[in-house]
């Protein structure tokens, strides 16, 4: 298996702690001497992969091979990779010298080839005279470097970053990226990076995992991620997009924010609901009315440096998100235009809720552990299993969660031009989706109430 | 005087009455004959008392053996108590603590009719498990808390780096849980270089202390004298805690 072109091969991992699912079958190979970011928000699940790859902590399911070699159940002193800690976890009673010699002191090596290699990963983390320093006299940014020097040390074939930048200023942290990008290169080995920082995946990486809710949601090249995001959790998280619900009428022709625009997607089939992204880049605006595919009116006007970023509510009443180099006045009729390839249409993960329910009587059905009033059940027996479905729009948030037939936080958002997305994760731990119009932060404490009438009973799948 | 630093007056009258008071009492004490005059016949005495020297000697050899026997019992205990992989429970630390609820003097009691019981003849071995069983929860806890907060990435940094778990433990584990150590011998060892309970119960007064040896000249009326071996007891114990001045990082060790 030597001549496999893959370093690191992760299948069908699964990782729970307690009865919270972390990693949810993950399969991820990594080519030799790429570097492959880990790219989610925090409790995504990323920190805990390193770490599995490292060797600290084990698996419940699935293996984890390097260089060919099944290492899954492998201690961490015996596996070829070196982790760069998140806040470091130098020694601080060793000085400089000795915690970069530490793994080598370990490995036998001579003295005279230690002094050699320590001199020289000193040197490639600009820090040449160092050595006799304590490591607790060092910056946070010198403390950084060393804990870089001390990993390449023992040369291994992968290094594994967690966070390793989290920690610095953002000046120093430009700054780092463009020197591990460069330690990359001249080390030739594979590096994995953990990150919550988009741009700084985007900068780095060969190849970015993005990771939610211990799944993967898209694996692919940088440009790939930022152009053709997979979902819309992606196209939300990695930089700024208009996400929209809309509607493919067929191949080529997809309908959002009120009109029809030609793109470049087929397969999709006819009629189906949609999510569309188009990156507020992508959108031309333009003083002149015709020749636009349709107007709006500027709300708002932000200068950004480069570029200006406007809000703009367009003539079917969703607003948008718009940079171009330009102002252009709030208050002002502007012309709006979306080329097809700038159209990113996107599979809808669901369309409505659905949950597995029982009957309980006439009248009532239980589904999320919690039995609800409905309109009258026919077809059904008392304790027949059903599937019940509820529309994203049909369920009411209450600002108290003790006046809800269910309680639950808001988990994750994302706005769609004219409302809002909410992922409501229950205190019996499952998810409900749900369209309103109110303005809700994440982590907000929610009660949620469904209406009868709004409770739809079908027939179980067999 | 503000109104904040008037709250540090009790606390500095205590300190006057109790430690400060006490010590100069005992300076001037040590310094002086039976009638009052200057002299250092009480220094000369002791050091040229073969007797004295023996017992100061032998005080520091029980302390030192106390101090070896209560670290190499307590640190394994401590490290066993702070692994969340043996130890899952804060009850068992209770445990573990819990003799020190009760007054050492009835323990000390208790052991020394235990060995009645037992038909064990009293002496040093009496007097050494005595004093272990006695001084052992001050060593195992500033070791136990020490390696309770230690932060767990260095023990996986040295692991990753490609040391064996015996090797994390000599090489991570034990010098960064040092400070802990130092705080177990200060509370162990000089208790016990000044100790005469423990010794008088449980070697039937056989093996003098140098606490004995204090109390004896001090229950007969020789103040001077007793004064003066205090003195050179504080001497040396002050010096026993200069060990720990020398070492940063302490913080979180002691009781």
């Amino acid at each position: 298996m030597n001549n496999n072109e893959y370093i690191i091969e992760i299948k069908n991992i699964s990782k729970s702690f307690g009865d919270k699912c972390i990693l949810d079958d993950v399969s991820i190979n990594v080519k030799k001497g790429e570097f492959v970011t880990i790219l989610g928000p925090s409790g995504c699940g990323k920190t805990t992969l390193l770490r599995l790859l490292a060797g600290f902590g084990t698996a419940d399911k699935g293996h984890i091979c390097i260089n060919g070699e099944d290492i899954t159940n492998v201690p961490p002193h015996l596996r070829p990779v070196n982790t760069v800690f998140q806040r470091y976890a130098l020694f601080p009673h060793l000085d400089v010298y000795e915690n970069i010699a530490f793994g080598l002191k370990l490995q036998k090596v001579p003295a005279d080839e230690i002094d050699k290699i320590v001199l020289k990963v000193l040197r490639m983390v600009s820090m040449t005279d160092y050595e006799d320093r304590d490591v607790e006299s060092l910056s946070g940014g010198q403390q950084q470097r060393v804990a870089i020097a001390r990993a390449i040390a023992n040369q291994p074939k992968v290094l594994l970053l967690d966070e390793p930048l989290a920690a610095l200023d953002l000046k120093m942290r430009k700054d780092m990226q463009i020197e591990l990008k460069e330690m990359h290169k001249k080390l030739g080995i594979t590096f994995v990076y953990v990150t919550h920082d988009q741009e700084e995946a985007l900068t780095l990486s060969d190849t970015i995992i993005v990771m939610n809710e211990g799944k993967i949601q898209q694996i692919g090249t940088p440009t790939d991620i930022y152009n053709e995001p997979q979902n819309s959790f992606v196209a939300d998280f990695i930089g700024e997009s208009n996400i929209l619900n809309g509607r493919m009428v067929k191949d080529r022709l997809v309908e959002f924010a009120g009109h029809q625009f030609d793109c470049v997607d087929e397969g999709f089939g006819e009629d189906t609901e949609v999510d569309v992204v188009v990156r507020p880049e992508d959108i031309y605006i333009m003083n002149k009315l015709d020749g636009a595919q349709f107007t709006g009116k500027v709300k708002s006007c932000t200068f950004k440096g480069v570029h200006y970023e406007m809000f703009v509510d367009s003539d079917k009443g969703y607003e948008l998100m718009v940079q171009d180099y330009n102002a252009f006045e709030p208050g002002s009729e502007v012309g709006l235009l979306i080329r097809p390839a700038d159209i990113q249409v996107m599979h809808k993960e669901r369309i409505c809720n659905e949950f597995e329910g029982e009957v309980v009587d006439a009248t009532h059905v239980k589904f999320m552990d919690e039995t609800f009033e409905c309109e009258e059940i026919t077809g059904f027996e008392t304790g027949a299993k059903v599937k019940v479905q509820v529309a994203f729009s049909k369920v009411d948030l209450i600002d108290h969660p003790e006046e809800g037939t269910l309680s639950g936080l808001v988990h994750f958002l994302i706005y769609k031009g004219d409302h809002y997305h909410l992922t409501i994760l229950t205190d019996d731990g499952y998810h409900i989706w749900v369209d309103t119009n109110d303005i809700w932060d994440k982590g907000d404490l929610v009660g949620i109430n469904i209406l009868p009438k709004d409770i739809k009973i079908i027939k179980a799948d067999e | 005087m503000n109104k904040r630093s008037s709250w540090a007056l009790p606390y500095a009258i205590f300190l006057v009455l109790f430690v400060a008071l006490p010590l100069i009492l005992i300076i001037l004490y040590a310094f002086q004959d039976g009638s009052g005059n200057f002299t250092l016949a009480n220094f000369t005495k002791f050091f040229t008392d073969a007797d004295a020297i023996g017992t100061f000697a032998l005080s520091l050899e029980v302390a030192i053996e106390n101090t070896a026997i209560c670290i190499l019992l307590g640190y394994p205990a401590a490290w066993i108590l702070a692994n969340k992989k043996y130890n899952r429970s804060a009850v068992t630390i209770v445990l573990f603590i819990m003799p020190m609820w009760i007054n050492a003097l009835m323990r000390t009691l208790a052991t020394a009719e235990l060995f009645h019981m037992l038909g064990i003849q009293l002496g040093k071995g009496t007097l050494l498990v005595g004093m272990v069983y006695d001084y052992l929860p001050f060593m195992i806890y500033p070791i136990y808390n020490i390696l309770n907060k230690m932060d767990k990435s260095y023990m996986e940094a040295a692991a990753d780096l490609g040391a064996t778990p015996w090797q994390v433990f000599w090489k991570v584990q034990v010098p960064l849980s040092m400070p802990g150590v130092i705080s177990g011998v200060m509370m162990v060892f000089m208790p016990t270089v000044s100790t005469f309970a423990i010794s008088e119960f449980l070697t039937n007064n056989k093996i003098k202390l140098f606490g004995t040896i204090i109390q004896e000249n001090i229950n007969s009326s020789m103040w001077n004298y007793g004064a003066a071996l205090s003195l050179v007891m504080l001497v040396i114990i002050g010096m026993t805690s200069l060990l720990q001045d020398n070492k940063k990082e302490v913080s979180g060790g002691t009781v």
